[in-house]
């Protein structure tokens, strides 16, 4: 027997806009009723809070498997229920990599009765090596909507060309849906050996740099061959003003282009490397006061489709390391509404599709995820307080590891609960799964 | 020196006030290494670790002359035998080292800011013997306290430093240090041996090495490294002797009261000739002499137990 849950006196925002209304699902998965005055089986307090499409993470790495100490599927699953996502997406520089059917499965069957819907990438390359293009229409077959090599850039301009005219030849296996290639974008011959932004405190500090211009020299190159092939590409966690830029304009000439950026590429600079503190340290690098502003601005207008974490969890004795000795990365799922919403000069409803709706397009995962908070669509629900203030505290969040950059930072936003297929999975900020 | 360093991770912890002060005790411990039997009990009782993740033969024997000197003990952490080897972490080493019971710990490592991530993981005060390109602090006290010796006070006086910079923790401490005494500091190298982006630094640059060497009071040259293989930085060695070696002909064109020095360990025929190293004016030994005090007067400031008793216990040796 389906039980049904109401969520009560908040105020409902979605891609139709902001209404006062009680919200009922039922274990089946479904809204049932949107409306003033709504009973159910239970109740959940929304007062004060923004009853939202769950949000939709185009970048995590779950770890799993392989590095299982770091992160779980489960534990990752957990983090991002907590921070109101209801769908993210694996990246595949998992060991072994995401680059077949078989790896892909293995995946979505660990992520299948966790807190949060997993998604997984696959690679473009088999092994993420950059020589030879990975099995992309049986990944497909296995519901696979977005390629990536993350972690590292498809340096070889032509197998990138093969890539992209390939994938946009798999459409009839995915239900019509428009299969994407996502690029890390970064010229390794330029990046190689730099650990933070190649700038002034790269300079003073000793510290092997990366310039700007070896994301940019591949954003270049993409926005070049999106023009030849007409394919989908999807740029990663852009961090610099001259790839918004250049991201601008492509849309301007109508190129089949979307972007997203980090919250640490708009919250935090590459003047926190001082510190040498490892827990700084990520790819692509913090950047500078500049790259913030114009990240921001390609937010605001719509340059930058999706807030993305790259939640990248290490463990301590990883982090615990030189600057250049430690792997890159951040952890991001449990701050990142926060962040957003505090930093972002942005009306909520811009931070929700930033985080919600757009996301979940770019990834083929609408209207199950991001999709109108309507009677009759998917109960993937996020129910956020926008004006809780609290410490950003690693020792309190669900990740297995602690890598937070934040660590003590007053954020304001909260997500008090989450609703994954109708089950809350999150109750009063405490995890359910 | 009014408020005490715990460590000296870079030449930026001192101030002109620290860093005179420091030079001033290297004066007397200077005095110290002259006498028939050069020791001094300041720091009998006292345990310093020495952990070198990075070959060096100059810096290592210095700072164990200056230990011995000031009757500290001193242990030694053998990278290349030992448990680092084995895969033990950074941290793991450095803990392990401290849990023997030491009070200071002398790091060297190919890393820039191993120093500062040691600092934070123990109680024992943290010495930087050179991480990566970022600072080599003792290396510019030596270097300040060597230049003071012959020209007096800095302030004012023109330095030109030649060569990779952008490699250099050499360049990154002796910025910072002479220009904290007052000196006008010049780099001189092509670009692609500066660091990328100099907003900031107190320096003027010029890749001409001619259009400078009339008005220096100091030449400081730096050491190509030649075993940095894989990258092209300047064609070839050749060049950049011709170009930005002191060779005889600029040396002479460098004034009478000038200085020539360098950090070791040199490449006669490339940085300079080898007949200009050996010059009156060229301070290579003198500064590897120096060395030995400013690191006794170092570890004294860190590890000693009192400034205000610096003659009293040099009177009891």
């Amino acid at each position: 027997m389906s039980t049904t849950i109401v969520l009560k006196g908040g105020t409902v925002i979605d891609q139709n806009g902001s209404r006062h209304a009680d919200v009922v699902v039922n274990s089946g998965g479904l809204i049932v009723d949107v409306g003033p005055d709504l009973t159910a089986d239970e109740a959940l307090d929304a007062s004060g809070c923004v009853v939202s499409p769950g949000l939709v993470d185009l970048h995590v790495h779950l770890r799993e498997p392989g590095r299982e100490e770091a992160e779980t599927v489960e534990s990752g699953a957990r983090g991002a229920a907590l921070g109101g996502f209801t769908a993210i997406l694996a990246m595949p520089n998992t060991t072994p990599v995401i680059d077949t059917a078989a790896m892909v499965n293995e995946v979505i069957a660990l992520g299948r009765s966790t807190a949060c819907d997993v998604r997984t990438a696959g690679a473009i390359t088999v092994g993420r090596k950059g020589n030879a293009l990975a099995p992309m229409a049986e990944m497909v077959k296995a519901g696979v909507r977005i390629f990536t090599d993350d972690g590292t850039g498809v340096q070889n301009v032509s197998l990138m060309r093969t890539a992209l005219e390939y994938a946009s030849s798999l459409s009839h296996l995915s239900g019509g849906r428009p299969i994407v290639l996502a690029q890390h974008c970064e010229v390794s011959a330029l990046s190689d050996g730099g650990h933070m932004n190649e700038g002034r405190w790269s300079s003073s500090l000793g510290i092997p740099g990366q310039p700007a211009e070896a994301e940019e020299l591949m954003v270049m190159r993409d926005i070049a061959l999106s023009r030849l092939t007409s394919a989908r590409i999807h740029f990663q966690h852009l961090s610099t003003a001259g790839s918004v830029a250049m991201v601008r304009a492509a849309k301007q000439a109508g190129l089949a282009v979307t972007a997203e950026a980090t919250t640490h590429h708009f919250t935090l600079t590459e003047e926190s490397c001082a510190s040498f503190d490892p827990v700084f340290k990520v790819h692509p690098p913090l950047r500078t006061d500049e790259d913030i502003a114009a990240i921001k601005a390609g937010l605001a207008d719509g340059t930058i489709d999706a807030i993305a974490t790259d939640h990248a969890p290490h463990t301590a004795e990883d982090k615990d390391r030189t600057f250049a000795d430690a792997p890159p990365g951040m952890l991001g799922l449990e701050t990142a509404f926060a962040l957003a919403n505090t930093e972002l000069d942005l009306p909520i409803e811009e931070v929700l599709a930033l985080m919600s709706w757009n996301p979940a397009a770019i990834a083929g995962l609408d209207p199950a995820h991001g999709g109108p908070i309507v009677a009759g669509g998917s109960a993937n629900i996020a129910v956020i307080d926008p004006d809780f203030a609290w410490t950003v505290s690693a020792s309190e969040m669900a990740s297995r590891s602690a890598n937070t950059p934040y660590e003590g930072r007053r954020v304001r936003g909260k997500v008090r609960h989450t609703l994954l297929r109708g089950l809350p999975v999150v109750v009063d900020g405490e995890p359910r799964r | 020196m009014t408020d005490p360093v715990r460590n000296l991770l870079s030449i930026a912890d001192l101030d002109r006030t620290a860093i005179e002060h420091i030079l001033d005790l290297t004066a007397l411990f200077a005095e110290v290494g002259e006498r028939t039997i050069p020791k001094v009990p300041a720091l009998r009782g006292k345990t310093i670790a020495w952990l070198f993740y990075e070959d060096s033969t100059r810096t290592r024997l210095s700072f164990e002359t200056a230990a011995k000197r000031l009757s500290a003990d001193t242990m030694n952490f053998s990278v290349s035998t030992s448990s680092v080897k084995k895969g033990e972490s950074l941290r793991d080493t450095v803990n392990t080292i401290e849990a023997m019971g030491i009070d200071g710990v002398v790091v060297r490592h190919s890393d820039a800011g191993a120093p500062n991530r040691i600092a934070r993981w123990v109680d024992a005060a943290v010495i930087n013997a050179g991480d990566g390109w970022n600072q080599h602090p003792t290396q510019a006290l030596l270097d300040l306290y060597t230049a003071r010796t012959h020209l007096g006070d800095l302030d004012g006086r023109h330095v030109v430093i030649v060569g990779d910079i952008k490699h250099s923790r050499v360049a990154r401490s002796n910025v910072l240090g002479f220009t904290e005494m007052g000196a006008n500091v010049t780099l001189v190298s092509p670009r692609t041996l500066l660091p990328p982006d100099l907003d900031g630094w107190p320096v003027e640059v010029t890749h001409d090495l001619d259009s400078v060497i009339e008005s220096a009071d100091i030449c400081y040259l730096l050491r190509m490294q030649l075993e940095r293989q894989g990258q092209t930085y300047v064609p070839t060695l050749r060049e950049f002797h011709t170009e930005w070696g002191l060779d005889v002909n600029r040396a002479r064109r460098l004034p009478e009261h000038a200085l020539i020095m360098h950090p070791g360990p040199m490449n006669r025929g490339v940085e300079i000739d080898g007949a200009v190293a050996d010059w009156p004016n060229a301070l290579m030994v003198e500064q590897v002499a120096n060395g030995v005090a400013v690191r006794m007067a170092v570890l004294y400031v860190l590890l000693g137990s009192g400034l205000d008793l610096v003659d009293e216990r040099l009177a009891v040796a």
